[in-house]
């Protein structure tokens, strides 16, 4: 019952050269697809370039036509007030719960501030999460 | 089990050797007597056609190389006159001057002769479609196979390299049950062929892969085998041989070199001097019967041994193993020898790595530095960057062990380091000396 919080973020193997990310960027163009959310993890000559976008199987399925490794994973996307101490409000919980975070980034959208977080174990932190009264954003707000 | 020529194929070695003796001794009279080249090299060796005695005497005449070729181009060292010539290839001429090869009818003859046997002894024959992806043309690989295939009876689909699409449309419609390629191009079409939809191993016929060019590994013919089902089969031939060229037979340990047609010797490359039986060292060969371009104690460049051990396939033949590395490949880093076939070797135990990569050397300040670049495989990407990293240093430790010698390792996508279709190029040496 919590697979609706289960966000589906396309994970991109890249190597670390110029025009990779522009290429990536002008197919995601191409198809009419928006991007809401993005970020690059930099590795040693690589990088994982991390996104949310509104159309995920055609985006995966462009980026796979032109031989990008990309893979789905699940994150969790947490509403924050766009205001001062947002941020602090939406994860002061996590520690308490003992929820670990593995990566974040984050994003200002129109109604209100998103926190994208990775965690280890997603359906016992959706559980907590919504216990603690967090406001998780569903999948079918992202399509 | 079929043998094309069972007089010859199971002679017994002692025969052999004497049949061997008797042809090496009729090459040098006559290349003594009718080339101006071998004439003058034997002058300057000090050594006359009266002083080979047997087999061991061999020893007393000098080696060639392919400068040799190079300084005679296009035809000094050829040994017969024009008219007898019925034809010309060339090498490429990556690695300098091209090389003329050529043929008279007889060598032809041999060379279709050489494949004929070996195609047979893999088991193939009349029921087979055999599609050559080979280049065609001045280079001598596709039409060796493309001759002996259609000697055998087999059906025969001239492909060449390129277009894959097609290559795979015509392995379907026309029922290929064979193929002669690069074993790195036959990795290359499995992966065209999935991006296509299709399964070598359950949407063809292809069973059978005649491989070689270029240096690849026992892990590489098995993931041939397991991902694509397709059963690789070692062969073994370069221009200078220009004609005859050898492959594994079903037992496929080990590659039948014809006793007939070649010599083979295999010498320590720093002394040039005969190793132990068995060892590993630089393979030397004198082909017996070849008229229009006779080599004799020819230094081909490739590092492999000879097996001693009869082959149960009842060919009494010598078998070399698989091509260890080319002499000329091998790198000294840090004065240490590496040879791009151990990288391959190490990179095909971790899973999570294509068998593709590419060795780039560069010198900063005094110290050699080793980069090697490899694909990481679709099923192997996690989005978590920890455990990318543990990969590449995983990879790095393993290279460190088998090499001694340290190593960054850098991870690429798939499908970008380059494919050649002729000989791998592993190797970007950056360093000025």
């Amino acid at each position: 019952m919590s697979e609706m919080y289960h966000i589906k973020q396309l994970s991109i193997f890249s190597e670390n050269r110029p025009g990779r990310l522009a290429s990536v960027a002008k197919a995601i163009k191409d198809e009419g697809i928006n991007i809401f959310a993005f970020s690059i993890a930099e590795g040693a000559g690589y990088g994982v370039i991390r996104m949310l976008v509104d159309q995920p199987e055609k985006a995966f399925a462009k980026l796979h036509g032109m031989g990008y490794i990309v893979r789905y994973t699940d994150v969790l996307a947490l509403e924050m007030e766009d205001r001062p101490g947002g941020l602090y409000d939406a994860i002061a919980y996590l520690g308490e719960a003992g929820i670990n975070i593995e990566y974040s980034y984050a994003y200002s959208g129109r109604k209100c501030a998103v926190l994208i977080i990775r965690v280890e174990d997603i359906d016992s932190a959706i559980e907590k999460l919504l216990a603690s009264g967090t406001r998780l954003l569903e999948m079918s707000q992202f399509t | 089990m079929v043998v094309w020529e069972p007089r010859i194929e199971n002679m017994p070695p002692e025969e052999l050797e004497a049949l061997q003796y008797r042809s090496m001794k009729t090459l040098v009279y006559r290349l003594y007597s009718f080339s101006e080249f071998y004439h003058a090299r034997m002058r300057a060796a000090n050594v006359h056609p009266d002083d080979i005695r047997s087999l061991k005497d061999v020893t007393k005449l000098p080696f060639m190389s392919k400068k040799d070729l190079r300084d005679g181009y296009p035809d000094k060292t050829f040994a017969v006159p024009r008219k007898e010539v019925v034809r010309y290839h060339a090498s490429s001429g990556t690695t300098g001057k091209p090389t003329i090869v050529g043929y008279t009818k007889n060598d032809i003859e041999n060379w279709t002769n050489s494949l004929a046997r070996s195609l047979t002894s893999i088991g193939l024959g009349p029921n087979d479609v055999i599609q050559i992806s080979n280049t065609y043309g001045l280079f001598t690989g596709g039409i060796g196979f493309h001759y002996a295939a259609e000697r055998i009876g087999a059906a025969v689909v001239p492909a060449s390299t390129g277009n894959t699409e097609r290559q795979i449309e015509l392995i379907q419609d026309l029922g290929v049950t064979a193929m002669a390629a690069t074993p790195s191009y036959m990795l290359h079409l499995g992966e065209v062929a999935e991006r296509m939809g299709i399964s070598i191993k359950n949407d063809t016929k292809l069973r059978v892969g005649l491989l070689g060019a270029e240096p690849w590994s026992i892990k590489m013919r098995d993931r041939i085998e397991d991902w694509l089902g397709v059963k690789g089969y070692n062969c073994y031939g370069t221009s200078e041989l220009s004609g005859p060229m050898f492959s594994e037979c079903s037992e496929r340990d080990g590659i039948h070199i014809w006793g007939d047609m070649a010599y083979v010797e295999i010498i320590d490359p720093e002394t040039g001097e005969h190793v132990a039986p068995g060892e590993k060292g630089e393979m030397v060969l004198t082909m017996l019967q070849k008229e229009a371009l006779p080599i004799v104690r020819f230094r081909i460049g490739d590092i492999t041994s000879i097996d001693p051990e009869p082959c149960p396939c009842g060919r009494t033949h010598p078998r070399i193993r698989r091509i260890f590395g080319r002499v000329d490949d091998m790198l000294i880093v840090r004065g240490i020898n590496v040879f791009p076939s151990q990288v391959q070797h190490t990179l095909m135990s971790i899973p999570e790595v294509g068998e593709h990569f590419q060795i780039i050397v560069e010198r900063k300040g005094t110290l050699d530095t080793m980069l090697v670049k490899v694909e990481i495989k679709k099923e192997a990407f996690t989005d978590n960057i920890v455990k990318l990293m543990e990969i590449r240093e995983r990879i790095a430790h393993r290279l460190k062990n088998s090499l001694n010698v340290g190593a960054t390792v850098e991870l690429v996508e798939p499908g970008t380091l380059p494919r050649y279709e002729g000989k791998s190029r592993f190797v970007v040496d950056k360093r000025e000396f």
